[in-house]
């Protein structure tokens, strides 16, 4: 593809060709290629384990392929080093965030090349101001002289992406950019993505929504099992194509033909699901972070819970799990108050839990699959205080079919899995316990298109079998799809509740930014 | 390019950890250090003027080389396996406990006093259990005081253990010096039962030697902590509790309770460790009979990577040094083995994570 006697304007800035790469018998990467413009914003899609990040991880210099060939600017690179990569101008931007959180911003976007005055001392200011240059340079507002720890998540991301701008790098890689941000942040990372790459810088990115592939990339190249299966002019393709390409099937991407419960209206007990009366959570600062919330989730019914991220949801949730406590108010389930009941009680009572951060609780990462498993199920896999590995194994090897989690093997250490198929693990062990109301929360962080389709329609199956679901997401496509009422969570409160049939995007998303007010009890 | 064979068949299969992996970065960084604390203990030696080779062979026919110097090896390893079982306990939890040394001589002094009170003539099998529920009763309360503040009021354990250890021989002394003592000695007097068989009683060959029956009961202790961590249901919660308390918690595990059954449990096994020297080797209770063996528990727990069987052959180690330096005492300062010692723990905690890295790298290369 690459036509070099055209002259450096038109070579590929990056050009990856037959790479391949194994760990022991997984082929991660097998004749993947990978070709991207200058100047173009390029989008880099499949499921979860199809190679994206092995690839990225060569490009990087993090690894070494086993064969094939990198270049960059027409330059062979293959098998450089993590230095040279960096040198050569290729800036990644992880995921999971590397910052320091008891340093500033400046101070971390200067770690390693600080400025200094008579070669000891940090010359702060000249710091800050090289940040405040570089920031108002790419539309990346951040106050240098702000702590990470008091920044959002959406503004740590900016720090992010102005670590790598600021060691030089034009050929920027993204690995799911938007997975913590909210609507409205996503938006303006849009913004400066679409300023960067109008400067000349190259954009790699890595998603699993495709809306965004196809309203912020120029190209897509789309992986599959190790193997690129197809690159893309995204003008000449529709989400579905894309989707259909990454998972080898038809997939549909509107979760939800609705099914009406069983025994909704008539043989449930008005006092069954979750009920939660006047909650008050009183936050690190004395303040009021969840402020007189009541609501109740019927059998059968999805709540779902919109909002910017910070306005509560994840302290509301965190409460109702029993792990954090409340200043005020009643959590009852089937009728049960476990307001100050612990952890293992709610488990008994009926309480199961999609947690939105899978690597700090959902997850024991060191410990294997088969013992994730069981997480929170101890006491029905033990006798007389002795585990029982053939029933944890016998459990493992059903879940993991059952969910198709991979590799399927229940002895790797839950770290060696990807995230999709980590969400699978939590997924697989919340809804095969036995529950009556479930905290979703985030379920889909993270993961492929694949995936999301398979919790989403186990969320529907759940709520089909006469479950109480409350759904608390920063998709609100997702939230749309699946809810049957929507709550809109501002600073604290509860905006407005509606049935998800008077919701749309539009109505949601003033509630959210707090220009629209309701009176919802 | 649709219908890729590789997505389908992939099937739910049990293939174990990959053991060569796992061995491989258990062992190598004990051994790494093993190699850099040789090449010290080499420039030591010659900086005395002496032939490296002559020092450690003389080390070697000392400890491992006759019965007797093997016994007292198996007798300091025997001490050195119960507290560091006793630190690497507490570790698997995520905690620190530096109260090994207090908890030991508790332990010791309580299966003394026990000793002391049973009748003359109590067979072995009713002394000994006793004697030893006694030692890790009186563990058990040391080691509880920290659980109990740390759960409370969120002390850390390291501070309070560190303290209590003052306060605890402290409280020893005073009992031995001021009540218990035989008179002109700083020791109790001798137990009228629970004295355990010394390995020169069943093997002449060993005779001299303070090695005892206390070392099975180190190794079926070892058995013990290894079941409880890595097979009982409590063990996956204390497992759970040090490595994610997060993710501890939300799977319902209630980590302060977790946390005062670990640092207890710690308590408990030091204190067992007692006997070693009470039971099996002096038949009465000596002030300072510990002499630092719960702290050098620090160093097999941290050598022997919190794993019942690596804490063995730490302590096993450890003991060997210790030994070894009196068999040098001629040629170079014993004082030379503590150098080593420390050598080795250094070593130890800079490889741990150094070795893994280079490991993996190697790995990443011979793949390419």
């Amino acid at each position: 593809m690459s036509q070099m006697e055209e002259g450096s304007a038109s070579l590929p800035a990056i050009r990856m060709v037959g790479i391949e790469k194994s760990f022991g018998a997984i082929m991660a990467n097998r004749r993947a290629s990978l070709e991207v413009m200058p100047g173009e914003i390029h989008a880099l899609v499949g499921e979860n384990g199809a190679g994206k990040s092995t690839l990225m991880r060569i490009l990087g210099g993090l690894m070494k392929p086993d064969a094939g060939r990198v270049e960059v600017n027409g330059r062979d690179v293959t098998g450089w080093s993590t230095n040279e990569a960096i040198a050569a101008g290729i800036g990644i931007v992880h995921q999971h965030f590397m910052l320091v959180p008891t340093l500033t911003v400046a101070e971390n976007l200067v770690l390693g090349c600080e400025p200094k005055t008579r070669g000891v001392v940090l010359d702060y200011n000249r710091a800050a101001e090289d940040v405040q240059k570089l920031s108002s340079d790419t539309g990346l507002v951040v106050a240098p002289e702000r702590l990470i720890a008091d920044l959002s998540v959406g503004e740590a991301q900016r720090v992010e992406i102005l670590k790598v701008l600021f060691r030089g790098a034009r050929i920027l890689v993204l690995d799911e950019p938007t997975a913590v941000l909210s609507p409205p942040e996503v938006r303006e990372l849009w913004t400066v993505l679409r300023r960067l790459r109008d400067n000349g810088d190259t954009i790699v990115l890595i998603t699993h929504r495709l809306d965004e592939v196809v309203e912020l990339s120029d190209t897509i190249t789309v992986m599959r099992a190790g193997q690129t299966v197809a690159r893309i002019k995204t003008s000449e393709t529709t989400p579905a194509e894309i989707a259909k390409l990454m998972v080898g099937r038809e997939v549909s991407l509107s979760a939800g033909k609705r099914v009406q419960p069983i025994g909704r209206a008539s043989d449930v007990r008005p006092d069954q699901g979750l009920e939660v009366r006047n909650l008050g959570i009183t936050g690190s600062h004395g303040v009021r972070v969840v402020d007189g919330v009541s609501f109740k989730v019927n059998p059968g019914e999805i709540l779902g819970i919109a909002g910017v991220e910070g306005n509560g949801q994840t302290e509301l949730i965190e409460a109702l799990a029993g792990l954090r406590s409340v200043s005020s108010g009643d959590i009852l389930i089937d009728g049960v108050d476990i307001t100050r009941r612990p952890v293992a009680v709610r488990h008994d009572a009926g309480l199961s839990h999609i947690p939105e951060d899978r690597h700090r609780r959902g997850l024991i990462l060191e410990y294997t699959v088969a013992d994730n498993l069981i997480l929170g199920l101890q006491k029905y896999f033990a006798k007389r205080g002795v585990i029982d590995d053939d029933r944890v194994m016998d459990n493992a090897i059903e879940e993991i079919t059952a969910f198709d989690i991979r590799p399927g093997n229940p002895l790797l250490p839950a770290r060696a899995l990807s995230g999709g198929n980590q969400q699978k693990v939590v997924v697989a062990r919340e809804m095969g316990r036995s529950f009556s109301v479930l905290l979703a929360s985030q379920p889909t962080r993270g993961v492929d298109v694949g995936a999301i389709e398979f919790i989403h329609q186990q969320l529907l199956d759940a709520r089909a079998k006469g479950k109480a679901i409350l759904l608390v997401s920063a998709e609100l496509n997702e939230v749309l799809a699946l809810s049957d009422r929507i709550a809109v969570m501002y600073r604290g409160k509860f905006a407005v509740v509606m049935p998800a049939a008077e919701a749309s995007e539009e109505v949601l998303g003033e509630y959210m930014i707090g220009t629209k007010k309701g009176n919802a009890a | 390019m649709t219908g890729s064979p590789l997505t389908a068949e992939i099937k739910p299969t049990v293939s174990g950890a990959p053991w060569r992996e796992r061995a491989e970065e258990a062992l190598f960084p004990p051994f790494v250090a093993l190699l850099v604390a040789l090449i010290c203990g080499d420039l030591l030696i010659l900086s005395y003027g002496q032939s490296p080779a002559a020092v450690y062979r003389l080390l070697l026919e000392g400890t491992w080389g006759n019965a007797y110097g093997f016994g007292q090896v198996l007798y300091k390893a025997t001490t050195l396996a119960f507290t560091g079982l006793a630190v690497s306990f507490g570790l698997r939890a995520g905690l620190f406990n530096i109260g090994s040394e207090s908890q030991l001589a508790a332990g010791g002094f309580a299966a003394a006093l026990t000793g002391l009170a049973l009748p003359v003539g109590t067979p072995l099998v009713l002394a000994l259990p006793v004697c030893m529920i006694a030692a890790g009763l009186a563990g058990g309360v040391v080691g509880s005081v920290p659980a109990y503040l740390k759960t409370k009021f969120g002390a850390h354990e390291v501070i309070v253990t560190i303290m209590l250890n003052f306060i605890v021989l402290a409280l020893l002394n005073w009992f031995i010096a001021g009540h218990l003592h035989v008179p002109e000695t700083l020791h109790t007097p001798e137990i009228h039962a629970g004295a355990l068989l010394r390995l020169a009683d069943m093997f002449p060959r060993f005779h001299g030697s303070a090695a005892n029956l206390s070392l099975v009961v180190a190794v079926l202790a070892a058995g013990v902590v290894w079941f409880y961590l890595f097979r009982a249901r409590d063990g996956y919660d204390l497992r759970a509790v040090g490595l994610q308390p997060d993710a501890a918690e939300y799977g319902g595990i209630s980590v302060g309770r977790v946390w005062l059954r670990a640092l207890t449990l710690s308590g408990v096994i030091a204190g067992i460790g007692g006997i070693n020297y009470v039971l099996g080797y002096k038949h009465y209770y000596e002030d300072g009979f510990a002499g630092g063996a719960g702290f050098m528990g620090i160093a097999v727990a941290l050598v022997g990577r919190n794993h019942p069987i690596g804490v063995l052959i730490a302590a096993f180690f450890f003991a060997t040094l210790s030994q070894g330096g009196l068999a040098i005492h001629a040629f170079v300062p014993k004082q030379m083995m503590d150098v080593l010692q420390g050598v080795v723990i250094l070593a130890v905690a800079v490889s741990v994570p150094e070795v893994r890295r280079i490991l993996r790298g190697a790995r990443r290369r011979s793949d390419a």
